[in-house]
């Protein structure tokens, strides 16, 4: 599918289901507007996110992820998102070395209270996007295999 | 796989600003799709039945409803499917209304976004496996945590529904701030008359088991079996020995302790049984006040006490309960109203908080009962009560209303008139929320039988004048400036979440709003259960609430106990983590991760191997992330499942 023309960008996030999701839900049930460009992979913790699923989701064509779970100590599992933590922060300081802006890709804590948070994280992340304007694409004849490569390479 | 898609217009909920006929339309191009059309209310019997009669008709074995959250109706359709003989597990959902229609009203936009939820939804559908869950044993013990009114009512309803009951209190007696009101509205019967024999049937009560002074260390365990760890405090007294007779509290030579129980007005001894009904009837040193402890001399307590419990070596005791299900009822505590430099931040001795009023109507009270300036023990005549301090102001960062206190507030105007017949009441407004049954009558009955003034509006400075106190406020009615001259001053201090609520929370994995009450599972229909299975919540840690309500959410949260223990087995969520034993190395980086402890090293054939103990995983998938060879794999959320949502997004 492609992206609506001129309106929006590629932006996927991932967010646990007890803490983030739910404070998309308490937005939604508030009413509280948004951008309409992200789409939301639900993972039950943000422990489940694997480095990896950002860097496949960035290389494949996205213009920005956007991850969300529980605040600290505050965790479904107890400490799935002290696990998310280290692993995000590391692939943060990781992407200028593959060539994407760090600005791409964000991580942040979001409770399921907290509708409203959810509506800044979301408008700041899509302008802060809009702003970068849509990420170089791998294109050309070559490029699934310029993909498979990356993606073995990782 | 022959998928099927609905769509739902929930009403115009979704059809308002999403094109549900075109969303469906598209969804018949995407792979695996053999079906699709939009339906006026997908949950609803006839909606249910659409989707039975198409899995049958066109011999579906997959379906996604695009509709609410998940976190609403998963449930619902996936008890649909398998009425039509389809696994639960062959079924996904599109978030199109909480995550689409409700948040924007473009409508071109909305349509586009919702079309590519369900292909989400759709491809992921494409590698779901049917997952059949498996029975265990539950263990039909249940703790309470928390000994207030709530916490009594959910304790003693559990007991006689035939549980075991475990009751944590925090403080050496159960009863909460019900314990130390004088009188309640909107009857004016006597707070203690109706509590006190409901904690003596607690303590009384064969099933229930109490630990008072104590608090909760550690929680492990899923729902039917948690395993929890009580630290009980050390109080210096033996309670199995201690009588309450109380005649250490009358030698005891140290008479400046801080008197908890009564707020802080007067003082009291070391050692201290907080009030005549106290259950349990025990007595306990506050060792920052005994001189023994603190200097090492003294010890007449123990030369006084006729059953020779003090033990000055006591130390903090840990039990470990096993239990199915736990309710927390963990209260409210005030407002620290002392950020209110206006109302002299705590300066002025003549004012003081709306519990501290209720200990000095009560008979049993530091005053007994008689209403006394703590500055000159002089009897007021000018009574000047403010509402919303701490509630309504987002100035303080409280802008919910704590309900109770304009209630309250009428109550104690009246209960002052019964004591000082010469008295005169004021009372400083912003509204009167009055929504119960007979409560408005009773605020009326304040103002048209006990003369109260109320005065509507804010009071913005008080200031010492004389002996007294000058109230200087807005009657914005009048609109003009009013000055009161006031010999006491009673602020309605607005309620906070209890001290703690959060550790707590985060022990028993459950979660809170920003201001430290408990969330529950959902704003209407889930009021006692929280999103943890097994675990529930009554009464003010919730939120708010008066002693009805806080009571009818202890027999709620009750009923959902004796619910869930009257099965004989649960059966387990299969949403959780398998190694695949071809591709596990043995390494045992997922067995360190586990929070649960829930994955344990095997022996395969000479060669180590981790193994998932399906009872004990919670389904987090942090070993998922975490096993290098992908041999880990959180079953409904493999890496699979998940890149082919990514792809579904990004490869077009
Ligand atoms: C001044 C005043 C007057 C009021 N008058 C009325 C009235 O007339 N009528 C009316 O209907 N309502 C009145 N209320 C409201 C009433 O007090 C509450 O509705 C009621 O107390 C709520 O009961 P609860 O059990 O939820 O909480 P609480 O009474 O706060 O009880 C909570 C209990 O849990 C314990 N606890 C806290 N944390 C822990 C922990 N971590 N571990 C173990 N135990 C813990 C506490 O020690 C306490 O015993 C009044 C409130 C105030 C402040
Ligand atoms: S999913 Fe993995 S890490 Fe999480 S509880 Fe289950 S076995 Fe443990
Ligand atoms: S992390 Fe993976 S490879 Fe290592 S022991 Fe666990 S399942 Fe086996």
């Amino acid at each position: 599918m492609p992206v609506l023309k001129g309106k929006e960008l590629r932006i996927v996030g991932f967010l646990c289901n007890w803490c983030s999701y739910g404070g998309a839900d308490t937005a939604g049930v508030g009413r509280f507007n948004q951008p309409t460009d992200l789409r939301i992979i639900r993972v039950p913790c943000s422990g489940r996110i694997d480095p990896l699923f950002i860097m496949k989701t960035l290389l494949n064509g996205a213009d920005g992820v956007l991850v969300s779970g529980c605040h600290p100590r505050d965790c479904h599992y107890a400490e799935g998102n002290f696990y998310a933590r280290r692993r995000l922060e590391v692939l943060h300081r990781f992407l200028p070395i593959l060539g994407i802006e760090p600005g791409r890709f964000e991580y942040t804590w979001v409770s399921a209270s907290e509708g409203q948070r959810w509506q800044q994280v979301v408008t700041r992340f899509t302008e802060q996007i809009h702003k970068l304007g849509p990420a170089p694409k791998i294109a050309g004849p070559a490029a699934s295999e310029t993909l498979r490569q990356m993606e073995a390479a990782l | 796989m022959k998928i099927g898609v609905f769509v739902c217009h929930c009403g115009s909920n979704i059809e308002g600003t999403v094109d549900t006929a075109a969303v469906a339309a598209a969804a018949r191009e995407f792979p695996g799709v053999a079906f699709a059309t939009d339906t006026m209310y997908t949950c609803s019997e006839p909606g249910q039945e659409e989707i039975v009669n198409a899995i049958k008709e066109h011999q579906l074995d997959g379906v996604v409803v695009a509709s609410c959250t998940p976190r609403m109706h998963e449930q619902t359709f996936r008890r649909t499917v398998e009425r039509a003989g389809l696994n639960r597990y062959l079924f996904e959902m599109a978030n199109i209304r909480e995550h689409v229609s409700w948040i924007g009203k473009d409508r071109e936009a909305n349509t586009n976004k919702a079309t590519e939820l369900v292909r989400m939804a759709a491809s992921k559908l494409l590698h779901n496996r049917p997952l059949l869950s498996k029975q265990f044993d539950i263990n039909k013990r249940v703790l309470i945590i928390g000994g207030g009114v709530a916490g009594i009512q959910a304790a003693l309803d559990c007991a006689e529904g035939g549980l075991e009951v475990i009751l944590v209190e925090k403080t050496t007696t159960i009863g909460g701030k019900m314990a130390k009101l004088d009188k309640t509205f909107p009857t004016v019967d006597c707070s203690c008359c109706i509590l006190g024999p409901r904690m003596v049937d607690v303590a009384q009560h064969p099933n229930i088991t109490l630990y008072a002074y104590s608090e909760i260390e550690e929680v492990s365990g899923y729902v039917g079996n948690f395993e929890v760890k009580v630290k009980k405090k050390a109080t210096y007294v033996d309670w199995d020995k201690c009588t309450g007779c109380g005649i250490c509290m009358t030698k005891c030579p140290s008479k400046k302790a801080t008197d908890f129980f009564n707020e802080g007005i007067g003082k009291t001894t070391a050692i201290n049984i907080p009030f005549p009904q106290a259950i349990p009837k025990k007595a306990k040193i506050d060792a920052n006040f005994c001189m023994k402890l603190q200097k090492g001399k003294c010890g007449i307590c123990a030369k006084v006490c006729p059953s020779g419990c003090i033990d000055f070596t006591q130390q903090d005791e840990f039990v470990t309960e096993k239990v199915g299900a736990i309710v927390a009822a963990t209260g409210f505590d005030l407002f620290d109203w002392t950020v209110y430099g206006e109302y002299g931040g705590g300066r002025y001795p003549d004012v003081i908080t709306s519990l501290q009023y209720e200990r000095m109507l009560s008979a049993s009270g530091p005053t007994g009962g008689h209403i006394k300036r703590p500055s000159d023990g002089k009897e007021p005549k000018n009574v000047v009560f403010i509402q919303c301090v701490g509630s309504r102001d987002k100035s303080v960062g409280r802008p919910y209303c704590t309900g109770f206190c304009c209630m309250y507030t009428a109550k104690q105007a009246i209960l002052t008139k019964d004591h000082l017949p010469e008295a005169q009441t004021y009372v400083f407004y912003m509204d009167i929320r009055a929504t119960g049954k007979n409560y408005d009558e009773f605020t009326r009955r304040a103002m048209e039988e006990y003369n109260a003034k109320y005065i509507r509006g804010r009071v913005s400075m008080i200031y010492p004048k004389g002996d007294s106190l000058l109230v200087r406020g807005a009657d914005t009615l009048m609109g003009t400036q009013v000055e009161v001259d006031a010999d006491l001053v009673v602020l309605a201090v607005g309620a906070d979440s209890s001290a703690g609520a959060a550790g707590l929370a985060e022990k028993l994995r459950i979660s809170y709003d920003s201001y430290g009450f408990y969330m529950e599972g959902h704003p209407k229909l889930k009021p006692v259960e929280t999103n943890t299975a097994g675990v529930y919540l009554a009464g003010c840690c919730q939120g708010p609430k008066d002693i009805p309500s806080s009571v009818a959410q202890g027999s709620a949260a009750a009923s959902k106990v004796l619910g869930l223990f009257s099965k004989d087995k649960l059966a387990s969520d299969p949403q959780v983590s398998v190694v695949d034993i071809k591709r596990c190395i043995g390494c045992g980086k997922c067995i360190k991760t586990c929070p649960f402890g829930a994955i344990k090293e095997i022996d395969f054939r000479g060669m180590k191997k981790a193994e998932v103990i399906e009872t004990v995983c919670q389904g987090c998938g942090i070993c998922t992330s975490t096993c290098p060879q992908g041999a880990a794999q959180l079953q409904h959320f493999t890496d699979n499942q998940i890149l082919s949502e990514v792809n579904a997004l990004c490869q077009f």
